[in-house]
């Protein structure tokens, strides 16, 4: 067998989501890869321009199944900042503890795909049970297992009784028992530690250099977390610390996803504990600003960005999500270098993707007889945009870019 | 006359290895399940798995050779159902034996994988491809660890018959100790030649879809999978005949023991799985080479010295 | 301390307990109270204010006038999304979430549910033609 390029998706069992990765094999030794996304966009930004704020909440909340709080928290904190609403403490509170509930599940749920791409189903099967105590209170607080609806304009929609916040105490016991006893697992087994260490190196210098993020970019010693360096909702309140590792490959990245779950514990020990009395919410104008806002928020998988501009009307002018798979995909292929194929699905695994919240709009220029020709670059696309805007009436021509 | 053809086909042929296969996989798949605490398949699952294959259309790619395609799952199933025949079941004679009959049955069990090898390259998919190549590299990595340490018994029972060795170790059940190292490096192995975890690496379904089995459906794949599974039971019947020295030589109890002792190594099979991750294709060869083979060579050479201190 | 087989003592306790499957279509699992499923109109309640119709994000809902004072709602399930805005926003909790979540249909004019004016209970499928 000489050189062959083999496809990992768009349908592949190793990917939960369509994305391509065609790769080139001699033998088993990866050659070269290449990535290709763009093949679940679903207009969502688009959408929300066309829908009020609280309308636009729940749309952006479907963004993404896993990371549903994420989105919404990320959009509803701009809008609160152009509006200049002041959420009362207790909504903070309750916003913040289902954001670690919500990275809770989003990591268990890792461990266990991290598991069954190598074939270390009985870990799967174990760690997503013990998720199942973090969805169970997930939907006693908010209603639902997945997509919580716990946001509202100026504040949380719902209220934690005493009896829930019992109840989630309760389950962050059993979850740190279980946490521990994987923690022991990835540093004993031998098979796993095999797969898992020196698999997808990614030394600081590249992690910085590709701006990787989260739990990817801290497993190479990249020490951020906007928890910590850019404190919202009731984060600078909290004390926790950030994990960060030195193995570099994917046994760092489970060794801090891990590491993570210990401290969400904590962090939803202290709210719990710490938990403000008051009013959850305050009343949210309808219309709002202008006013553009960037906001920033820590998903399970790294830094969510959303950027809103609002006209004073009733709907945003524009909404910008930025997921965090977008800034980790990348260094796929840095990691894969001289790698095995057997090591693809967990390395792709190992940034915990997210396909569908990193599609945006994939824009094509056509030839005149219809073929696309590729994508513009950075010229082509001013000149088209100046051209776009001239027929909607103002002229960017002179605008200079810094 | 009569006797032997009931036995080649009912008893312990083809009727029984097929009823114990399917049976074989129930219990496996039970066992993998309730260990990661699940429920598992009702019992006739793996039937009607079987069944929902037969009346499935078989597809055969373009690109193969129609003939090969269709011939190599006849041959895996053959070629483990005849390895039945040598191998003593519920008493000390096997059906044939003559001196040297466990070589035979090592490679008649070789053929199977050879099937499945020439199955993944004649679909000229490139998973079943690459699924192909690895079952060839990981034969060569495990095979000779495995007839080591099938042969380390055999040296001390002075024997190459496996009912010439399981005469000897029913006389002397205690001897059937000094192999437990051989009983070990076979158990891992065979997991190899069953391509189960930590060994599926030929069919691992995150990296290749199904390995060599991709383009196979049908009818096809069910002959392969029936394959597979009396493969298992053979393979456990196999083991349990070189290194269990229980028999009763009576026949309905003897029938018991025998199937006792299979789910004994099927048990063996499902918790070895249930507890490791699959290995990459190099850690698996280095593993073979490093660990496996020296093990079974350092078991030949203390039988070699026992079989001068005993007989 | 690193070892093969790390997970084994775990994996034979295993055997011996109960499986954590749940045998979800044979025996259902109690819903929490915020459950947000189903929704259910109440006719008798609704002043009309479509407070609901403005704040659904997937356009759901239709609220007609049949007469003074009188409304009739109709839902159309195939495009709710579940979020239950409506329920907050109605000032006079006309609308209600309910714990029926088994709302998987082959046909498609089932999806759309009209709870006629003013009358108490909610007919279903009153558009239905005959088949």
């Amino acid at each position: 067998m000489g050189k062959v390029t083999i496809p990992i998706g768009p349908q592949h069992p190793a990917l939960k989501e369509p994305e391509s990765f065609a790769i080139t094999l001699d033998g088993e030794k990866i050659v070269h890869m290449n990535v290709n996304i763009g093949y679940n966009h679903r207009g969502i930004e688009k959408s929300c321009e066309g829908r009020t704020y609280t309308q636009a909440m729940y749309i952006l909340e479907r963004v993404c199944g896993i990371c549903s709080h994420t989105h919404a928290t990320c959009f509803i904190q701009g809008v609160e900042e152009i509006a200049g609403l002041e959420v009362p403490k207790r909504g903070l509170y309750i916003r913040t503890m289902i954001a670690e509930l919500e990275r809770m599940h989003s990591h268990l749920l890792w461990l266990g795909v991290a598991g069954h791409e190598v074939g270390f189903d009985t870990l799967l099967m174990y760690s997503w049970r013990d998720r199942e105590i973090v969805m169970d209170l997930l939907e006693l607080v908010s209603g639902n297992r997945v997509n919580y609806g716990m946001n509202v304009l100026g504040g949380a929609r719902r209220d934690i009784s005493p009896e829930q916040a019992k109840e989630i105490l309760k389950g962050m016991d059993l979850l740190e028992e279980r946490t521990k006893y994987y923690i022991q697992v990835a540093s004993e087994e031998v098979t796993l530690i095999k797969r898992l260490s020196k698999v997808g190196y990614l030394s600081h210098e590249d992690a910085l250099k590709l701006g990787t993020i989260g739990p990817t970019g801290r497993a190479s010693g990249v020490d951020t977390d906007t928890r910590r360096d850019d404190p919202y909702a009731a984060y600078p309140e909290l004390k926790f610390k950030v994990v960060t590792d030195n193995h570099n490959d994917v046994y760092g990245r489970v060794i801090v996803r891990l590491g993570e779950l210990i401290e969400s514990y904590n962090m939803v020990r202290q709210l719990v504990n710490n938990l403000p009395e008051g009013p959850i919410s305050v009343k949210a104008p309808r219309k709002i600003g202008p006013g553009e806002a960037v906001s920033r928020y820590e998903a399970p998988r790294g830094e969510d960005i959303h950027y809103i501009k609002a006209n004073g009307t009733e709907k945003p002018e524009r909404v910008k999500v930025r997921a965090p798979t977008l800034a980790n995909v990348q260094s796929v292929a840095k990691m894969l270098e001289n790698g095995y194929l057997a090591d693809v699905p967990i390395v792709i695994a190992a940034i915990d993707p997210c396909f569908s919240c990193t599609d945006r709009m994939i824009f094509s220029i056509k030839n005149p007889d219809g073929k696309a020709t590729g994508s513009m670059d950075w010229k082509a696309l001013r000149e088209y945009s100046i051209e776009w805007h001239k027929k909607q009436g103002v002229d960017f021509s002179k605008a200079k870019i810094r | 006359m009569l006797e032997s053809i009931f036995q080649i086909i009912v008893f312990p042929g083809f009727v029984f290895l097929s009823v114990a296969g399917v049976f074989a996989e129930y219990i496996d798949r039970k066992l993998y399940a309730r260990f990661q605490n699940r429920q598992g398949p009702p019992w006739f699952q793996p039937v009607a798995d079987f069944i929902k294959l037969l009346a499935k259309e078989d597809i055969i790619p373009e690109e193969a050779e129609p003939k090969l395609f269709s011939a190599l799952p006849v041959v895996a199933l053959t070629a483990a159902v005849t390895a039945i025949f040598y191998i003593p079941t519920w008493g000390l004679n096997a059906l044939f034996s003559f001196e040297g009959d466990l070589v035979v049955v090592i490679y008649l069990l070789t053929i199977p994988t050879l099937a499945f090898f020439l199955g993944g390259w004649t679909s000229t998919s490139l998973y079943a491809m690459i699924g192909s190549v690895r079952t060839l590299t990981q034969l060569f990595a495990y095979e000779v660890p495995l007839f080591m340490a099938v042969l380390a018994p055999a040296i001390l029972a002075d024997s190459w018959s496996l009912s010439g060795i399981a005469a000897y170790y029913s006389q002397n059940p205690l001897r059937a100790l000094f192999n437990l190292p051989a009983f070990f490096v076979a158990l891992v192995a065979i997991q190899g030649k069953l391509e189960r975890v930590p060994f599926d690496i030929p069919e691992a379904e995150t990296e290749i879809v199904a390995g060599t089995f991709t383009e196979y459906s049908g009818r096809l794949l069910a002959y392969f999978r029936m394959a597979i599974d009396i493969e298992m039971v053979v393979c456990a019947a196999l083991l349990s005949a070189v290194f269990v020295p229980l028999w009763v030589n009576a026949p309905a109890l003897g029938v018991i023991v025998f199937l006792v002792k299979l789910l004994v190594m099927i048990f063996l099979f499902a918790l070895f799985r249930s507890i490791f991750a699959r290995l990459r294709i190099d850690q698996m060869v280095n593993f073979c080479w490093k660990y496996l083979a020296p093990a079974a060579l350092f078991q030949l050479a203390l039988n070699f010295i026992l079989k001068g201190l005993l007989n | 301390m690193i070892k093969p087989g790390a997970m084994l003592r775990e994996v034979l306790r295993h055997m011996a307990k109960k499986p954590a499957t749940e045998q979800y279509p044979f025996v259902k699992k109690e819903k929490p109270p915020k459950f947000r499923g189903k929704l259910v109109f109440y006719a008798e309640k609704c002043i009309g204010c479509n407070m609901c119709v403005r704040d659904c994000p997937a356009n759901a809902i239709k609220i007609t006038k049949k007469g003074d004072k009188q409304f009739e709602c109709e839902i159309m399930m195939n495009r709710c999304i579940f979020c239950a805005q409506c329920v907050d926003s109605c000032p006079r909790k006309a609308l209600e979430a309910t714990k029926e979540f088994e709302l998987a249909q082959l046909d498609p004019k089932k999806f759309k549910v009209v709870y006629e004016a003013a009358a108490p209970k909610p007919v279903e499928n009153t558009e239905k033609k005959p088949e």
